[in-house]
């Protein structure tokens, strides 16, 4: 074991590589960058691999493009956008996105609603209450939920969970049924509904937000939060006081990730939804469809269809692109404000 | 506190049955826990104060918040385990679906290969996205370009992609216009391989570019102090030093693609009998197998299914304990190794001068 370490900073300067020669005969010195040739090589090999990254993401979307070109033109963007059902049987055909999407921001939102209370407070338990020892293993245990497969998480949701839940769904109907989104009609089937959907999507959400949200407050400053126990403050009091306002970021973007990341989930929602596209509002009944789903399902149909999927597919880049961007942003200031210590 | 749980229990009980005839034992759990917690701040906010009586509550429920993460995770590996272990014999690993009939029992036949067909798409997925996410991640941390911004936006921004989309992508440029005339783009291992590279290669390049910025650039000074060019201090001191970090990234890469199903059915297509040979004819995966034989009928094929599930599970564990193996913290063992030979491992890290 030893000896295959060689240590770094003794490695001899291969007597092959040129070193740059000093400039200091002139009388002002400019300090400049000479690289040698192999470093000049290095940079273009770094650059093209960075950049490579960069020009596939453009390439995503430029390509989707170019193969939905022919359902968009076919039926028009306003058409397409503002369309709720998906039938290519009628000429002209009338497919349209606005079931899919509504459907699709639906889970999301029940997904979040769920999964930003529960991950805020375990990541909250995970840096606050638990001990020292522990915190390690649930940090592990976080991350491990986060691994786990979607495809396992929607078999789960689909063959045991959803038993479970529709009973909670005709709890929530039957005493909460005067609010309109969980109206629900006499002896409707309330498996594979929106709300089951979300929960389970939820669950895949919560360590991403969990993750996010834990090292943003690890990143409080212990100072302050010595100062409020200090002051007399409870746990409780130190948390909303010091902790919470110093994470509000890392909430936001680990939500935002989580929003995103919800939006884009695709095989647990086409186990757990019909995939039939239609405006559903009443999220506990059998019903609802999203874009990814929907495009799993329908893979390799016609090629008009296939042209309708690849728009679809690119409304839901537009969607997850922006919602990532924002929350990028929003984390990467969380943390440029936590270098501001004591 | 024992004394409030019980007798919001009891409370509940009455207002649940008597009172309401509310049904369900998950509504009667919620109502029990909403007394519970009233109860307990009425109880310490008369002993203690309130102050003390709302800290009292936030740690109940951050407690259980936290029981409610983890009470899922338990569940679904209890039920994956259980359901996956009937279907689970050796022969999974050994026959693939020839000759099998819905009639058959779930032990007839097996997923090799499916097993086959994730082993050759990821590690082929990982040849293409190891040396462009490390590229990347080089470039991102050792170089100074003007473009290392962007790049990070669009990594982070890809990192994100949904994945049905990378299948989508790849479905496009490549299968689509070119499967009629050119053989090797048509639906096989390979094109699944390619796009899972495109799910691999932002995870892999943020965990590298992460492990990274933690060498300490007393090492990259030194090495650039003795004369050496900055190809030769990256090659020679710092991956070297962020070797074990690489190889976590890398596993947790193909962790996050070996159960990666939505961009495998535009591209792998799925197939019942073994296909060795990635770059011919459609290929079977793992989580192909597991999502094609869930949505047959018969109860036999769902089982098989769950059985495939068990194995990547237990493939996603080992992936993920691996992972945490290698990067595990090795100062422990240095100290220990640095006392028995002081002269050879006593690698001292210059993270300041002062």
């Amino acid at each position: 074991m030893a000896t295959t370490e060689t240590i770094p900073a003794a490695t001899p300067p291969p007597a092959a590589d040129p070193v740059p020669a000093p400039t200091s005969a002139r009388q002002r010195r400019v300090i400049q960058d000479k690289p040698a040739r192999v470093d000049r090589w290095f940079d273009r090999v770094t650059l093209a691999s960075g950049l490579f990254v960069l020009v596939l993401l453009v390439l995503v979307g430029f390509f989707l493009l170019q193969r939905s070109r022919r359902a968009i033109g076919g039926i028009g963007i306003i058409d397409f956008l503002t369309t709720e059902g998906w039938r290519t049987d009628v000429s002209p055909p009338e497919i349209g996105v606005l079931g899919l999407l509504t459907g699709t921001v639906i889970v999301a939102m029940i997904a979040i609603v769920i999964a930003v209370p529960l991950g805020t407070v375990s990541a909250l338990f995970i840096t606050e209450y638990a001990s020292i020892q522990s915190r390690k293993y649930l940090t592990a245990l976080v991350d491990l939920l986060a691994a786990i497969p979607s495809l396992i998480f929607g078999l789960w949701g689909f063959l045991a969970l959803s038993g479970q839940l529709s009973s909670l769904a005709e709890w929530i109907g039957t005493h909460f049924g005067w609010i309109p989104i969980f109206e629900i009609s006499k002896d409707a089937n309330l498996t594979n509904s929106m709300f089951i959907a979300g929960v389970v999507v939820a669950l895949m959400v919560v360590p991403i937000i969990a993750s996010v949200a834990r090292e943003v407050f690890a990143q409080t400053p212990p100072g302050e939060k010595e100062a409020a126990l200090a002051l007399g403050s409870t746990r409780w009091g130190m948390i909303r006081s010091v902790v919470l306002p110093y994470g509000k970021g890392g909430i936001i973007g680990g939500s935002m990730l989580g929003l995103g990341r919800a939006l884009g989930e695709t095989i647990a929602v086409s186990l757990l939804l019909p995939q039939v596209p239609a405006l559903v509002y009443r999220i506990l009944e059998n019903g609802g469809s999203t874009v990814s789903g929907f495009i799993v399902l329908r893979a390799g149909a016609d090629p008009f269809t296939t042209s309708g999927l690849m728009a679809a597919g690119l409304v839901l880049f537009v969607v997850t692109l922006v919602t990532n961007s924002l929350a990028s942003v929003v984390v990467a200031r969380s943390r440029s404000g936590a270098g501001v210590d004591l | 506190m024992a004394l409030c749980a019980v007798s919001a229990l009891a409370l509940a009980w009455l207002v649940f049955t008597r009172l309401t005839e509310g049904t369900g034992w998950l509504g009667f759990l919620l109502s029990a826990f909403a007394a519970f917690l009233v109860l307990l701040y009425i109880v310490t906010a008369d002993r203690l104060g309130r102050l003390a009586a709302t800290d009292r509550v936030m740690t109940v429920l951050v407690v259980t918040g936290a029981v409610i993460l983890l009470v899922p995770l338990v569940l679904l590996n209890v039920y994956i385990f259980q359901k996956g272990l009937k279907a689970l014999r050796l022969g999974f690993f050994l026959d693939d679906q020839r000759g099998i009939t819905p009639v058959m029992a779930s032990s007839a036949g097996g997923g090799a290969h499916a097993v086959v067909g994730t082993i050759q798409q990821v590690g082929l997925a990982l040849l293409f996205s190891l040396p462009l996410g490390l590229g990347a991640a080089i470039f991102l941390n050792e170089s100074r370009s003007r473009w290392r911004r962007p790049v990070r936006v669009f990594v982070d921004a890809m990192s994100g992609l949904p994945s049905v989309l990378a299948g989508l992508f790849v479905f496009a440029v490549l299968i689509l216009p070119y499967a009629s005339s050119i053989k090797i783009f048509s639906f096989n291992g390979l094109m699944a391989s390619l796009a899972l590279a495109l799910i691999m290669l932002p995870t892999i390049t943020r965990t590298v570019e992460v492990v990274l910025r933690l060498v300490p650039d007393g090492l990259r000074e030194a090495g650039l102090a003795l004369g050496s060019t900055r190809v030769r201090t990256t090659w020679s001191v710092v991956l070297p030093t962020a070797r074990t970090g690489i190889t976590t990234a890398v596993v947790l890469g193909v962790a996050r693609a070996v159960g990666e199903t939505a961009p495998l059915l535009f591209t792998a297509f799925g197939y019942d009998l073994m296909n060795a040979n990635p770059t011919d004819g459609a290929q079977e995966s793992l989580p192909l197998f597991v999502y094609r034989n869930i949505r047959k009928p018969d109860a036999a094929a769902v089982e098989r299914g769950f059985a495939g599930a068990l194995v990547l599970m237990l493939i996603v564990i080992g992936l993920f304990a691996l992972a945490r193996f290698i990067g595990r913290d090795r100062s422990k063992a240095r100290t220990r190794k640095a006392t028995r030979r002081p002269v050879r491992d006593a690698t001292p890290v210059p993270e300041d001068a002062a």
